[in-house]
């Protein structure tokens, strides 16, 4: 307990210690059964009630010779992506901002921020592995291909899942107290679930309403996400709709987040 | 050398001046304390030496850096428990010290750390489970963990029971004996006496005064109270004419003098050449209590 001569850290150092807290923070994500129930299985659970519907395995002329249930995968996919950015991720980050454990690191050399990109970092990867689980489930269960398109298909995963944390981080950062956060992202919960298509997808919706819809960040990942599984490159519209979307997001939440 | 120098400090929130002109210097190896009333300022003057809050005016050293321009080289030498600071709460005692000592590029040995504050017991506990004394002192490890030169104690025993913070007053104790600086923040007076070295008395943003623990008892305008049951009736004007009286009352039947140390001899030398017994007999010295109420100053 000597004071010693400090040296400036290696960035060897700084790079460990930002390991050392998203080791942390992952074994901390993993003793959230609720958070990993909703993210991880619930999308596949629906799709399997929803494919469990005779009808809903039956092709249907009105869908172009597609099924439901294959409508339903990419639409399970976005439910994971909502799930983890919008309803499970805001709390803990506003919890962590609420309960001063983003100050009592901002005392250490190491930065608040390794905290919330670990959390962001884990979100995202839960909504790999759920996405990666429905599309497992899909293809041995209930025969849905698999997305022809894949690189189209990551692409259009990458930009949904990027809009959904973003957005997420923008709840957080707006939002002062844990409270606050969970009724916002509930209001925007309800809205970002009907325009992925979970009530109706969005390849399904009447002209003017799937117009309107690809306006927003998870309609027109929704639409991108049927392309690519489809087999072809996603319209760049509808790339562009959700990248826009996330650029907007990410630069909110950084420009409002407090650290305190 | 002073390892932390604060010289006219001053932070706003609003039109709240929090910390009006504030100035000390902490001397390497002392306890220093920062004693004063709630909303006195003093966590604010803590957070800007921890490099937490940007001062709107004034100079502030750690170990000779700016704590909010030299944010890296003063983290690493100043170890912080944070008031009213929480941890994640489903992290374990063992994760939350293994977390906080990779954050340090030359960290303690946190094992021993928690050995020396009594945590072995609670490694697999989550912060969420652990007692007020325990939380406490897991705080206490991890502003340590760092291997500190100086650690910033903000009100540590704030919540604890008598047993808990007398535990913390001989960590405290412990912490220094060891060679590391202590800035420690608190509105017990207890404590303060115990522990520091040195107290700077703040009030309404302002340094009220700045002594040694007897120092300030020795400021005091209340130093001393005799009183005393008189056999016979003393005359009034020749005990107000004893050393360093400051008043004579009766009150009760009893004579009540206030002074300082000196009067009580004399006092006692005139009741005896006058044959005067002094009944039921009272000294009182004055205490850190009352040089704080003396300089803190009241509201009537």
């Amino acid at each position: 307990m000597t004071a010693i001569a400090h040296t400036r850290p290696s960035s060897s150092a700084v790079k460990g210690s930002a390991t050392a807290v998203l080791r942390a923070e992952a074994r901390l994500f993993l003793r959230e059964p609720g958070a990993l129930f909703w993210i991880l299985a619930f999308p596949t659970v629906l799709l399997c009630v929803l494919g469990s519907i005779p009808s809903f395995r039956e092709p249907s002329a009105d869908l172009g010779g597609l099924r439901v249930v294959d409508l339903y995968v990419p639409v399970v996919v976005l439910l994971a992506v909502i799930m983890s950015g919008l309803q499970a991720m805001p709390p803990v980050l506003t919890g962590y901002r609420e309960r001063g454990i983003l100050r009592r690191m901002s005392a250490t050399p190491m930065r608040p921020g390794a905290l919330i990109g670990a959390q962001i970092a884990l979100h995202g990867a839960a909504v790999a592995v759920s996405a990666t689980l429905a599309l497992a489930v899909g293809r041995i269960v209930f025969n849905v291909a698999l997305p022809r398109h894949l690189p189209g298909y990551l692409v259009a995963f990458a930009l949904a899942a990027l809009a959904a944390l973003a957005l997420g981080s923008t709840i957080s950062a707006v939002s002062r107290t844990t409270k606050i956060t969970q009724a916002v992202g509930s209001v925007v919960f309800f809205p970002a679930m009907f325009t992925a298509g979970v009530y109706l997808p969005v390849s399904t919706m009447p002209d003017v309403l799937q117009r309107t819809v690809d306006l927003t960040p998870f309609g027109a990942a929704a639409q991108a996400l049927d392309a690519a599984a489809a087999g072809d490159w996603p319209s760049w519209t509808h790339l562009g709709v959700t990248a826009l979307w996330s650029g907007l997001l990410v630069a909110a939440a950084r420009r409002w987040f407090r650290w305190e | 050398m002073a390892v932390i120098e604060v010289s006219g400090l001053h932070k706003a929130y609003g039109d709240r001046k929090a910390v009006d002109g504030v100035s000390f210097a902490v001397e390497e190896g002392e306890i220093f304390g920062i004693l004063g009333p709630n909303g006195a300022g003093k966590t604010t003057t803590v957070e800007c030496v921890e490099g937490l809050r940007r001062p709107d005016a004034g100079r502030v050293r750690v170990a000779g850096h700016d704590p909010v321009a030299d944010r890296g080289p003063v983290t690493r030498v100043l170890g912080a428990q944070l008031q009213e600071s929480e941890l994640q709460p489903k992290i374990t005692v063992r994760e939350a010290l293994e977390l906080y000592a990779a954050c340090y590029p030359d960290p303690a040995d946190w094992r021993a750390l928690a050995e020396r504050l009594g945590l072995t017991a609670q490694l697999g506990k989550r912060f969420a489970k652990l007692s007020g004394g325990q939380k406490q002192r897991l705080f206490i490890a991890l502003a340590l963990v760092g291997n500190p030169r100086v650690v910033v104690l903000d009100e540590l025993t704030t919540g604890l029971d008598p047993r808990a913070r007398r535990d913390a007053w001989r960590i405290v104790e412990d912490i220094r004996a060891s060679g590391v600086t202590v800035l420690l923040v608190t509105h017990f007076m207890e404590e303060a006496q115990r522990l520091c070295d040195r107290i700077a008395l703040i009030d309404r943003g302002r340094i009220t005064a700045l002594d040694t623990p007897s120092g300030l008892i020795e400021r005091t305008a209340s130093g001393t109270e005799i009183s005393f049951r008189p056999s016979a009736e003393p005359d009034m004007e020749q005990l107000a004419a004893l050393p360093s009286v400051e008043s004579v009352v009766r009150k009760d039947g009893r004579v009540v003098v206030n002074g300082t140390d000196e009067t009580t001899g004399a006092l006692l030398s005139l009741l005896a050449s006058q044959g005067i017994t002094a009944h039921q007999l009272r000294v009182t010295e004055a205490t850190l209590d009352d040089a704080y109420l003396d300089l803190t100053g009241t509201d009537t």
